[in-house]
Order: C-alpha cells, then structure tokens, then sequence
C-alpha cells in the first residue's frame, strides 16, 4: 500500500503526455514540409533512409539520457565517454582482432564511467549536471592522453558491417537501435524498476519510505547511460572504421535536445520514450536538412539548441496553463 | 531541494566560516608552494610567480561573475563560449577601426547580452539555469564558429597588447586590474543592498522574494554582470594572446567553475565569496602550473580540473553536513 506514492507517478506522467503530443510531432511535420519543400534531394529514398540510419547512434544514447533526465539528472559525459569507449574498442581490436574481447573492454570503461556518474549523484548528492561535467573533463582529456591525439586507423575491413551491413535486408544499425528500443520500452513501462525511475524524479523521498533502495536505482540507471554509450562506440567505430579522439565530443548536446525536444521534462519526473524517438528523428532531419543546404555544422549546433529553447518555451508556456 | 534548506546555515556560522574557509585556502596555497619549490626549480623565480598570478587573474575575471550568478544559487555553463563570441568580435572592432576602446564596448557589451539572454531564459522562460546556459553555450558557440569560419585575426596594436602581457613596476597589467575587481566585487557582494539581496536570493529564493526583493531582476542582473566579466576577460586574452580564433573560449568552462568552486562558493547558493574565488583561481592556476614545470603531459589538465571539481562540491557537502549535524 506504501507503493500508491510511487505507482502516482506513471499516472500523472500518462496525463501530460497526452497533451504533449502535437508539440514534438508538429515541429517533426514542420521541419519535414519545410526541407521538402525547399531542399533539393531531400526527399529523395536514399536520404531519407540516410537520416534514420544517421540517427541510430543518436537513439541509442538518447533512451538512457530520457531515464537519467526524468530522475531529474543530466549526463553532460556521455559524448565523451562514447569516444573514449570507441577508442578503447578500437584499440583492443586492433592488436587482439577479438569482436569480443573489445566489446567486453568498451563496455566496462562505459559501465565504469556510468556507475561513478551515479554513484556520486546518489550518494554523495552531488549535482548531476556538474558531476558529469567533471567526469566529461575527466573522460575527454583520457581520450586525447590514450591516443596522444592521434586516429587509430587499421581495423578490419569486416567491421564496416556493423554499420553498413544489413540483417535481411535492415541496415544492422537500425536493427540494434529498434532492439535498444524496444529493451527500454520494457525496461520503463513493463518492469518495477522503470516505476522507480519517474518517481526518482518526482518524489524521490517518497521511493525511499517505500522501503526502495533509490540510490541504487540511480546508479543503474546511470550505469545504464555508461553501457549504452558502450554499445553506440562499436556502432561509431564502425561508421567511421576508425576512433578519434574527439569523434563524438558534444552529442551528449543532441541527445539531450532530442530528449528535450521529445517532451521530457527536467523536473518532475515526466518523460516520454516514443517522444525521444520522434525528438531524435526530429534533430536527425533538421540537421540532415541543413547539411544539404550546405550550412555549416557549427550553425546547424545553434538550430539544434534555439530548436531545444523552443521546445522548452512551449513547455513552459503549456505547463502554466496547467 | 532539500539541500538547498540545509545549507541556508545561520548568518553567524557563515560569518565565521569566511574565516576558516579564508585559513584553508591558505594553507592549502602554501602547502602547494613548498611542494613546487622542492619539485621544480623553475617555480619559485620571479617570473613564473609573476605569470602565476597573471594567469589565475584571467581565470578570476571569468570566475567572480560567475560566483555572483552560483551565489544566487544558478549556474553560467555558457561563460567560455561567451568569451568566444566577445573575444571575436572584439578582435574585428580592434582590427577594423583600430580603436581598442571601441573593441572593449562591443566585447563586454556582446558579453552583457549573452548574459542578458541567459537571465531571460531562466527568469521570464522559467527553464532551469544549468540547462539554458548550456543551450546557450552551443548556440553561442556555432555563431562565433559561423562568424570566424576558420579565420585567425591577429596583430594588434601594441597600446592594447599591454593590457594582457604588458607591466607596471615590474608586474602584469592584469594583476592591477585583478586587483580592482577583487576590492570592487568584494565591495559589491558584501557592502551593497544588492549583494545582500543576492545573498538572500541564494540562501532561499522564496523567502527572498516573500521580503519584497525582486528575485528576476536581479537574477538577470547576475547573469549579466557574469556575461560582462567574461567580456572582459576576453579582452585581456585577446591582448594576450594577440590573436583570435573560434574555439579561443572552448576549454575556459571547466576552470571557471572550478575556480569558482575551489573558493568555497557553494553551489546550492548563498555561501561564498568573491575573495574565496580569487584564492581558488589561484589554487587552480598553481596546480596546473606546477603539471606544466613537471612536463605532465598538458592532456591530464581537463581530467584534473574534473576531478578537481567533483572534490570540490563533495567537500562542501561533507562540510555542510557535518555543520549542520553540529548545530
């Protein structure tokens, strides 16, 4: 009877989806009709197919970055500990040539990263945005000391198939992202632990008297971002068929504005995995979009964050009226 | 939340920890300079002492502005690439018109409107400070990319380079101005009604607000007087350094904060001082000073400087927690 505090939650969040609903898929429509219209080539099959295959590695750390963001956390590290996993995946291949040895390395740099995120938010109750800023500034300077600024190039050819490959004709991204989705659709709405995560964020004390153990939740679901990031890296390395130190330095920037974009909200608690998608496939299009225009990526950076300022505008302005 | 209350300590406890905080800082300064003068040789001369101190006052200017906006409780993620955009645009006045006066009004006025931007967004659109400055940190940074291209400006006339490497009695222009803007924003923060109200705002905005203090408008006041500051931090790079480039402003960010945070200002508002950030800019400096003399790889300064700030927020924490079981 203790868990009625905590089953709230989920309910409350059910109610304000639902009038979040137009906000991220107009903006999709919008910026969809907007490209078609005006961009030659957009349209265009193999774009198309282009953006969404573009935008799996962005999916695959944006479902994590919607769990940390509705315990009313933020993971500022995930870009770079993408690269640095991508540079420890890269870097155990190369000599080993084990898919497995490297993936096991990667993913407990990745775990490690994540766990110590967690571990220092829940415990010692440090904020989240500037615990992960100090392990991005950890992360992203162990980038650039483990490869001495350098590319690790060299990598099997066979690589390139996890990126380029397909499984019955699916790209093997798209196959993995809808794998990595439809795991966290069960994890947030189908398991115990996914009722904790709103509730870490609405009401955290009232987990704790539920007799849960909330620190523990929150590394997990930190842990969670760590290991995911792990998972994007091989699909990184692959695109690339190298590691660069600073190869995904700042996408901890598009994930957190398609998570915003999506509808999840950074306090309490309220958050929305299929509006991530749609905020993903949002940022992947318009950036995408932009791209074919010719306009520079570092303008296409200010799109993202006005479109994220937006967003939360509309957030605002929504949340009064409540 | 809750932390917000608990470190809202008396007034008396925080009256008498300015000094124990002052003690540590001190010690700690001291305890850094035996250490590097028994490592290096290089350390304890003239010149390196003097460049110390000109480095940490660029890393100060940046950091007292930000410790208005930490001590109301907010937080500026946007003050490197604020530093960017000003340094920037202040290069191209300076190069065009060749009036460094002229520069230093468009760098510290683009400065203001960042911050001015920033205090909209957290007051009138009501979104979280760490979020909005770190949107506007991104969209800042793509116009100064945008604006440079790729481009160096450099080359300026030597009148306004004395401001970054130029000396007065034999020491650095900017530790004067340093100097200055530690007695000024010192006098600001604990001598004027609207250092007090900062204070207070930081301390619980609520009741702050509830005591007829205009919580906004002074919020965006802070955020302002932050942008400004990197503005004119800015400057004296530019002066320094004698040229311009789009990411001049990237890696300032973390030392910032860091600075900020080593001085003892908490991070959950209402506890701090602008003295505190002078001693922690020169904590920060000292210690990567001492990894440059020891030839460490200058990669491990980012890590460092994390880490640093972990420690940092952890230690008032722990602090904060044991004061307030003592009381």
């Amino acid at each position: 009877m203790t868990d009625y505090s905590v089953i709230d939650q989920p309910a409350a969040t059910k109610a304000s989806i639902l009038a979040r609903v137009p906000g991220v898929a107009f903006m999709l429509v919008l910026l969809f009709v907007a490209f078609a219209t005006t961009t030659p080539g957009f349209t265009t099959l193999a774009n198309l197919s282009n953006v969404v295959v573009q935008s799996t590695i962005l999916l695959i750390i944006a479902l994590p970055m919607t769990l940390i963001i509705m315990t009313e956390g933020l993971d500022l590290s995930i870009g770079a500990v993408l690269t640095l996993t991508s540079i420890i995946f890269a870097s155990v291949l190369l000599p080993t040539g084990s898919y497995a040895l490297a993936f096991a390395a990667s993913s407990v740099v990745g775990i490690m990263f994540g766990a110590v995120n967690g571990w220092l938010i829940a415990v010692p109750r440090i904020p989240p945005f500037v615990a992960t800023l100090g392990t991005l500034g950890i992360a992203q300077g162990l980038c650039l000391i483990v490869t001495d600024g350098q590319s690790i190039v060299g990598l099997p050819p066979q690589l390139q198939w996890l990126y380029g490959g397909t499984i019955l004709g699916i790209p093997v991204p798209l196959v993995m992202a809808a794998l990595a989705y439809l795991a966290f659709h069960g994890i947030l709405y189908h398991t115990r632990f996914g009722t904790y995560v709103p509730a870490l964020g609405g009401n955290r004390e009232a987990l704790r008297q539920a007799g849960v153990n909330d620190s523990l939740v929150l590394v997990a679901v930190y842990t969670l971002g760590g290991f995911m990031a792990g998972i994007a890296a091989m699909l990184l390395t692959a695109r690339m068929n190298s590691a660069h130190p600073t190869a995904a330095i700042g996408m901890e920037f598009d994930a957190i504005a398609a998570v915003a974009v999506g509808g999840t909200q950074f306090e309490r608690g309220n958050g929305w995995l299929f509006g991530t998608l749609l905020g993903v496939v949002t940022i992947g299009i318009l950036r995408n979009g932009l791209n074919l225009l010719a306009i520079p990526s570092s303008v296409q950076v200010s799109c993202v964050g006005l479109l994220v300022i937006l967003a939360l505008f509309v957030d605002g302005l929504r949340s009064t009226e409540e | 939340m809750t932390t917000v209350e608990t470190t809202a300590a008396s007034p008396r406890f925080v009256m008498s920890g300015d000094l124990t905080q002052l003690f540590y800082r001190l010690a700690a300064i001291g305890l850094i300079c035996v250490a590097l003068s028994f490592l290096s040789d290089a350390f304890l001369t003239t010149n390196n002492l003097l460049n110390v101190l000109r480095q940490a006052s660029l890393v100060f200017f940046m950091a007292s502005g930000l410790t208005l906006v930490i001590l109301t409780g907010k937080i500026d993620l946007s003050v490197g690439a604020t530093v960017g955009l000003s340094a920037c645009l202040a290069a191209t006045v300076i190069k065009s018109t060749g009036s460094p006066w002229l520069g230093a009004v468009v760098g510290i006025g683009a400065g203001s409107l960042v911050g001015l931007a920033n205090g909209v967004l957290v007051t009138r659109l009501r979104i979280p400070s760490f979020i909005a400055t770190y949107g506007s940190l991104w969209i800042v940074q793509g116009i100064t990319y945008y604006y440079m291209a790729g481009q160096t400006i450099y080359g300026f006339p030597p009148g306004f380079r004395a401001l970054g490497s130029g000396y007065a009695l034999g020491i650095p222009i900017p530790v004067y101005l340093m100097a200055g803007f530690l007695l000024i924003g010192g006098f600001f923060a604990k001598r004027t009604t609207y250092g007090q109200q900062i204070y207070a705002i930081g301390a619980n905005s609520v009741a702050a607000r509830l005591s007829g203090i205009p919580v906004n408008s002074r919020l965006v006041l802070v955020f302002i007087m932050s942008g400004a500051m990197a503005g004119l931090a800015s400057l004296v790079f530019l002066a320094r350094l004698n040229s311009a480039e789009g990411d001049i402003g990237e890696s300032l960010t973390l030392p910032t904060i860091a600075a900020v945070l080593i001085g003892g200002t908490s991070l959950f508002g209402g506890i701090g001082t602008v003295s505190g950030t002078f001693f922690g800019a020169l904590i920060l400096t000292l210690i990567l000073n001492g990894m440059n003399l020891l030839a460490v790889n200058a990669n491990w300064q980012p890590p460092v400087t994390g880490a640093i700030i972990i420690f940092s927020v952890w230690l008032d924490l722990a602090t904060s927690a044991r004061s307030q079981a003592s009381a």
